[in-house]
């Protein structure tokens, strides 16, 4: 009897791996053609010079005694000095979260925390930090890279949920202080700090006030869509900065005596009104691009309105809008520093008040890049992260 | 489960489970059911036929209303539709409905596809429901596509799930509007295979469709539209063999 061999192959071929030599793409995507080797070179040219002249500048031209001197009034202005372990503590609760996170879910997450262990390593190593700083940000390391494997490990998908829920307000509570800690009052923050808890808050509340007021604009109870739009048009036809002015001037004269807000919550609100309108334009655009099936489909299935909304058209048109959402995120971020105009001093506006100081005359550009760099860094955090997560849900691949 | 709705009574003698009196409707200036009279019996399967823009789907669209009436009244398992929206969701509870284009939720996987209605408008425990989910997915042949989302599964598998989506509620009747029209040949098999099996089980069902096969096998009666009124009602053999109407023969010439 003959015994046949049979060869065993994989059920699943791979596609050969084009194996890619350097001198062969360097061929193929730089010198292909006479005009693309013309570019190549020009552009090599013009990157070179700009690079020799950048980093000859801010490696030995620079004086970067300027941003090191005034480190803790640029990231947190006038916060006290004895209570700063309140922000660490902030900083440390979000660390062990995205750490968690990180493990549990994968992905962009976990990018996000790696992303967060570099910026602790680089501003741990930071040659002028104080010691303390260093052992904060070195526990930021630790806890990220615990919650890691505690996530990969451990079943606390809730906690960590719920943890995250209660951020928020735990970081409130603790800024401030409300009288059970110390009260710091919210005038005292300053520099990063300000700009962050800016964006974030107006974030956290004018995501949700938009979508109701997206929801809104296609009621059919007449007095509520035509509220909603009447909101939406009337403050996308004003600059922030009115609106802001409006916020600090004329909210004491509405609310009256009582209710009394000092100016960073007035500029919170201000913000948050703001951008819930651009936000409600963006979510109706996702609401508009949800097939007429769909709603068919919910109805005859039995749900109600506010069912269909919730489980069905929501979560599909807020997908498809993560990119101009996030794009909007990235806008407020930004924007925050307009409120120096209303005389608060965030990150940009303590650039500005140091640079006008006759000790760092001449030093503006150390200043206002190392401001730059910051803002940089978080948005493109912001928009890499928004696009893993658009790729992730297959936006547009349906 | 399946065998409640098997009823030994002939058909003539059961009670009307929907019953269409009158049944107006404009579009606009369009008229497009005009004076529609028709009554469906408890465990019937009734075929609707007609040319294209005759009027069927937005009549079977009436019956769990979706589409709204002028003048006329449908009463379907005892509850007249009225503006009530209560009413209504009293009706749609009842009645299944098979779209053309499937209309799957793309977001969701294919259990939670099918668990969504019973667990929040029957309000029946997660469990149950599961269980019923699985059940259906493995009588419609693709208990392996569970935890899929739609987008990856073929159009017949998506307008399977659609059905036993729409059978999860545990309807009294099942509409489809052309279920398999947009589907290629080599799948409207399987899909009109689960339908027939279906029929057997004693479910009330209207079903439009193109399928002259399906309709001469499984249809206790055929309507034939045309021009928002009905024609020409009868058995298939009477409809197909003995035609009355000169439109039902021209209609007949058309498609056959
Ligand atoms: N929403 C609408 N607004 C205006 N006219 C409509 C609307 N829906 C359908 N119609 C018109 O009403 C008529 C009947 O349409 P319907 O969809 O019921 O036809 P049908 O018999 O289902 O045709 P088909 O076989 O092509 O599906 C058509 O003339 C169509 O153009
Ligand atoms: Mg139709």
């Amino acid at each position: 009897m003959n015994q046949i061999q049979y060869e065993k192959k994989p059920l699943i071929e791979k596609p050969p791996k084009k194996k890619v030599n350097i001198l062969e793409w360097l061929k193929d995507n730089l010198f292909s053609s006479w005009i693309n080797t013309l570019f190549t070179i020009g552009l090599g040219i013009l990157v070179f010079f700009v690079l020799k002249g950048t980093l000859t500048w801010v490696f030995f031209s620079a004086d970067w005694s300027v941003v090191s001197d005034n480190f803790k009034l640029l990231l947190t202005g006038q916060y006290p000095i004895v209570e700063l372990w309140r922000v660490w503590v902030c900083i440390l609760l979000v660390s062990i979260l995205l750490g968690f996170s990180g493990g549990i879910w994968n992905g962009t997450i976990t990018h996000l925390s790696i992303f967060l262990t570099v910026l602790f390593l680089i501003s741990g190593l930071l040659p002028f930090v104080s010691i303390e700083s260093r052992i904060w940000n070195f526990t930021g390391v630790v806890l990220l890279v615990a919650g890691y494997y505690g996530g990969k490990k451990l079943p606390i998908k809730k906690t960590i949920l719920l943890g995250w829920f209660l951020l928020f307000p735990i970081t409130i509570f603790l800024l401030n202080g409300f009288d059970i800690l110390t009260k710091v009052g919210t005038n005292l923050c300053g520099g990063f700090l300000l700009t962050l808890l800016l964006a974030i808050v107006s974030i956290v509340f004018s995501f949700p006030i938009g979508v109701l007021l997206a929801l809104g604009r296609r009621s059919k109870l007449p007095v509520v869509k035509y509220f909603c739009i009447g909101y939406i048009e009337f403050i996308r036809g004003i600059p922030l900065i009115t609106i802001l002015f409006v916020a600090q001037i004329m909210l004491p004269l509405f609310l009256g005596q009582g209710l009394e807000f000092n100016n960073v919550v007035r500029a919170m609100i201000g913000m948050t009104l703001f951008n819930a309108a651009y936000l409600a334009e963006n979510v109706r655009g996702g609401l508009q691009s949800i097939p007429r099936g769909q709603f068919e489909a919910s109805h005859a299935l039995g749900f109600n309105s506010s069912l269909m909304t919730f489980f069905i058209i929501l979560p599909q048109a807020l997908r498809t809008v993560i990119p101009a959402m996030v794009g909007q995120f990235i806008a407020i971020f930004k924007d925050t520093s307009l409120v120096t105009i209303v005389g608060l001093i965030d990150i940009l506006g303590m650039a500005k008040t140091i640079s006008q100081n006759p000790e760092y005359l001449g030093k503006q550009m150390e200043l206002f890049l190392f401001v730059a760099a910051i803002f940089f860094v978080f948005c493109y955090m912001l928009s890499y992260s928004s696009r893993r997560i658009e790729n992730s849900l297959g936006v547009g691949k349906r | 489960m399946l065998e409640e709705f098997n009823d030994s009574t002939p058909l003539a003698e059961r009670e009307n489970i929907i019953e269409c009196k009158n049944l107006n409707k404009w579009f606009g200036d369009l008229h497009v059911l005009k004076n529609v009279n028709l009554n469906v019996k408890k465990g019937e399967v009734l075929v609707v036929l007609g040319p294209s823009g005759s009027g069927k789907s937005t009549f079977i669209r009436t019956l769990n209303a979706l589409e709204e009436i002028q003048e006329g009244t449908i009463t379907v398992d005892g509850t007249t539709l009225s503006n009530d929206t209560s009413d209504i969701e009293t009706i749609r509870k009842e009645t299944g409905m098979v779209f053309q284009q499937f209309n799957l939720f793309p977001h969701m996987t294919i259990l939670k596809n099918i668990m969504l209605a019973p667990i929040w408008v029957r309000k029946w425990p997660k469990d149950k429901v599961e269980k019923i989910a699985l059940e259906l997915l493995e009588r419609v042949g693709i208990p392996e596509q569970a935890n899929k989302y739609p987008g990856q599964l073929s159009g017949g598998q998506q307008q399977r799930v659609a059905i036993a989506r729409a059978l999860a509620m545990q309807p009294k009747i099942m509409l489809f509007d052309e279920p398999t029209s947009a589907l290629d040949p080599e799948m409207i098999k399987e899909v009109l295979d689960v339908m027939k099996e279906l029929a057997k089980t004693g479910m009330t069902m209207v079903v439009v469709t193109h399928e002259m096969n399906f309709a001469r096998e499984v249809a206790d009666r055929i309507v034939l539209f045309d021009f928002g009124e009905i024609i020409e009602t009868g058995t298939p053999s009477e409809l197909f063999d003995n035609p009355q109407h000169d439109r039902t023969k021209l209609f007949l010439s058309q498609i056959l």
